[in-house]
């Protein structure tokens, strides 16, 4: 399955949204307290000067390849899609990276430049603990020092992650307000920038936050859809029929689809998850149920009450549990480019198994989200049809909460 | 004349600094935040900056965020909070209220159907913490239209363009973040203060609040020799807190503290002015 790298691009900038703004048509902007403006100004300065920086689009891209472990293979799933009669199911493997997720790909980017800008230590906020542990992964190897915010409820439920921030130097911090999840680490972590602004760099893991923190790392993750453009070509000689993945924040998404969009033959599918039913309320969906608004620095789709509150949000894998979504998904779903479904706890966690039994992977519960619809999707498609699905990250972190909900003691 | 304008006249005139308590609406509980702000008057309050509760308070520190938690746990919403402005009109018509929150809840209402009512409920200014000046447009020209004064902040990371474009969308006050950090972080370097609001005051001649870190009535007095408003919220929130379940002591508490800053902000004006301002 070895495949030629992709082309080396010269430049990492992209694309006409957003605007100078920030903006993706209504979404995305910068609504920050007023302390935060010159900082955030002076990262899209930086950001700006350097995406555009051949020796810094080297050095990115050599460790993309020497450490992260890319190009990630695009593996044809032979017997899933025979099960499923329908179209050849494809996954980029981004679970294969180092760190075990395609979070690493933007931390190793942000890192590159918060070590440019001479910070000195990095926040940031997780929730499924991915990108913490990327962040502490890429702290621990530039020697910087690392606080990593998460909610006390995400801490419970991804021990492992927890223990292995630690070992990598990290400082992990218990978020005890609100929610206790993901959005109220975001929180703690833009009052401790805000704090800490002189000496520290804030590594947002998602394509959500105020801008640049959208295109940023947009463009730190569009190597993953670029390089599934080329491998698939290069194994079939045409483009896929649909692009599949999970959204939470969106990051693994936009990386996937960014590269396809001006291929108006790709239909693309983001899954949000519907936890325990969209009927419920207890699913984190703001795509497909939300309304417009304003949180974490940016416009978007969220979950809110009918005072403006933002609500609690449930899904069984920790990194969908968000309120929120990236602006430039907002965006893509009201011009209609990519149809964003849900996928409900129990499909994941069968999708889970599925994969696990039939292809020997094992995926996050994130990405089994993708997988679920996927499989939906192959079924009524012909054989001649390729989808590919975005396999975002690995299971391993999630066995317990797998055997926890199974009765089964580890 | 904005009510905040006036007061702001009447208290140069006396050579006074003006004390402005911000308190979360809805905290401790929806039913005590108007004989609060009452208490808070007869204290020594000049004006008072009443919070909307938002669910994800991002500039603020712990205390704050707790009062806001304290008050969703009662559902209290923007339109609660502008009923109780309206009822604290019933006794009070004089001195400013200035409504403080996040752009969410007041996006949720409508931006056009919030200035009404706020006008409506008598409000005077309103200071919306994540929507800073580029993003701030449509909805100044709705403040404007309404009769409410907008008030905008400015950091110490601030640069002077910047001030200057804050200085000429404000209106009423214009709200100096002490320190780089939080609602209720303690490390306020008072030099530094003065160096900005001094920068603000060439740009502007609206008067300067500061607050963000403001403790006590020493805090508060060195704040008052710099700005024109010296600005109060986590260390009242703090007594606030301290006693959730008695609150009778709970507002006692809260009147020392203030008290004590007027004390202290007042200590070089003659008492014949004092009197007079009184009356």
């Amino acid at each position: 399955m070895a495949s030629k790298a992709p082309e080396r691009p010269e430049t990492l900038a992209s694309g006409q949204v957003p605007d100078r703004a920030g903006m993706f048509g209504e979404y995305g902007g910068r609504y920050v307290a007023e302390t935060l403006i010159e900082p955030l100004a002076q990262l899209e300065a930086a950001y700006f000067k350097f995406r555009d920086d051949p020796g810094f689009v080297a050095e990115f891209e050599a460790d993309l390849s020497h450490y992260v472990g890319r190009p990630s293979p695009l593996y044809l799933a032979q017997r899933l899609s025979e099960k499923y009669g329908g179209a050849q199911i494809y996954l980029k493997r981004e679970d294969l990276n180092h760190t075990g997720a395609h979070k690493i790909n933007n931390t190793v980017g942000q890192a590159l430049l918060a070590k440019r800008m001479n910070k000195t230590r990095i926040i940031a906020e997780t929730g499924a603990g991915q990108h913490g542990v990327a962040s502490a992964t890429v702290a621990a190897r530039l020697g910087l020092e690392c606080v990593v915010y998460m909610g006390e409820e995400d801490i419970h439920r991804q021990a492992p992650n927890v223990y292995r921030m630690r070992l990598l130097g990290a400082e992990v911090v218990p978020v005890r307000s609100g929610s206790k999840t993901l959005k109220d680490a975001l929180n703690e972590a833009l009052r401790d920038w805000v704090t800490h602004v002189d000496t520290t760099f804030y590594i947002i893991g998602t394509v959500a936050g105020p801008h640049p923190y959208p295109v940023l790392v947009r463009d730190f993750q569009t190597v993953i859809g670029r390089e599934a453009k080329t491998q698939l070509q290069e194994m079939t000689g045409s483009l896929p029929d649909a692009l599949v993945a999970c959204v939470g924040g969106g990051s693994n998404a936009i990386g996937l689809f960014y590269p396809f969009l001006d291929d108006a033959g790709v239909r693309m599918f983001g899954i949000e998850a519907a936890g325990l039913g969209l009927e419920t309320q207890r699913h984190s969906a703001p795509l497909n149920t939300g309304r417009p608004g304003v949180l974490h620095g940016n416009r978007t789709y969220l979950m809110e009450d009918e005072n403006g509150q933002i609500i609690e949000t449930h899904s069984i894998s920790a990194g969908l549990d968000y309120p929120g979504v990236g602006p430039e998904h907002a965006w893509l779903k009201d011009i209609g480019r990519v149809q964003y479904e849900s996928v409900t706890d129990e499909q994941a966690l069968a999708a889970f198994h599925e994969l696990t039994r039939v292809e020997g992977i094992i995926p996050a519960l994130e990405s089994s989200h993708a997988l679920a619809y996927a499989l939906q999707l192959a079924a009524k498609m012909t054989p001649e049809q390729k989808i590919v699905v975005n396999l975002s990250g690995r299971g391993d972190k999630d066995i317990n909460t797998v055997a926890d909900i199974e009765g089964i003691e580890l | 004349m904005s009510r905040i304008q006036e007061r702001f006249d009447a208290l140069a005139g006396q050579g006074r600094k003006a004390l402005v308590p911000y308190i979360t609406a809805g905290d401790p509980h929806p039913e005590q935040t108007v004989a609060l702000m009452h208490t808070l008057v007869e204290a020594g309050a000049d004006m008072i900056e009443l919070g909307v509760p938002f669910s994800d308070p991002m500039a603020d520190g712990p205390v704050i965020q707790a009062a806001c938690e304290r008050a969703l746990a009662h559902n209290t919403s923007l339109r609660d909070t502008l009923g109780m402005v309206r009822s604290f009109r019933q006794r009070d018509e004089d001195t400013p209220v200035i409504l403080m929150g996040y752009q969410n809840p007041v996006e949720t209402l409508g931006t056009r159907e919030f200035a009404r009512l706020a006008r409506q409920s008598e409000a005077d200014g309103v200071l919306t913490v994540d929507l800073p000046v580029e993003q701030a447009g449509q909805a100044l020209e709705t403040y404007r239209e309404h009769g409410l004064d907008t008030v905008f902040l400015i950091a110490p990371t601030t640069s002077e363009a910047r001030i200057k474009k804050i200085c000429e969308a404000s209106s009423g006050l214009i709200y100096y973040v002490s320190l780089k950090g939080v609602t209720g972080a303690g490390h306020m370097d008072i030099s530094e203060v003065k160096n900005k609001v001094r920068e603000i005051k060439q740009h502007s001649s609206l008067p300067v609040g500061v607050g963000f870190g403001v403790r006590d009535a020493e805090s508060a007095r060195d704040i008052a020799s710099i700005a024109d408003a010296v600005i109060v919220g986590s260390a009242l929130i703090r007594q606030i807190e301290a006693h959730l379940s008695d609150p009778d002591s709970m507002k006692k508490k809260v009147a020392d503290l203030l008290r004590d800053m007027r004390e202290a902000l007042d200590l070089d004006i003659p008492e014949a002015d004092l009197s007079a301002t009184n009356s």
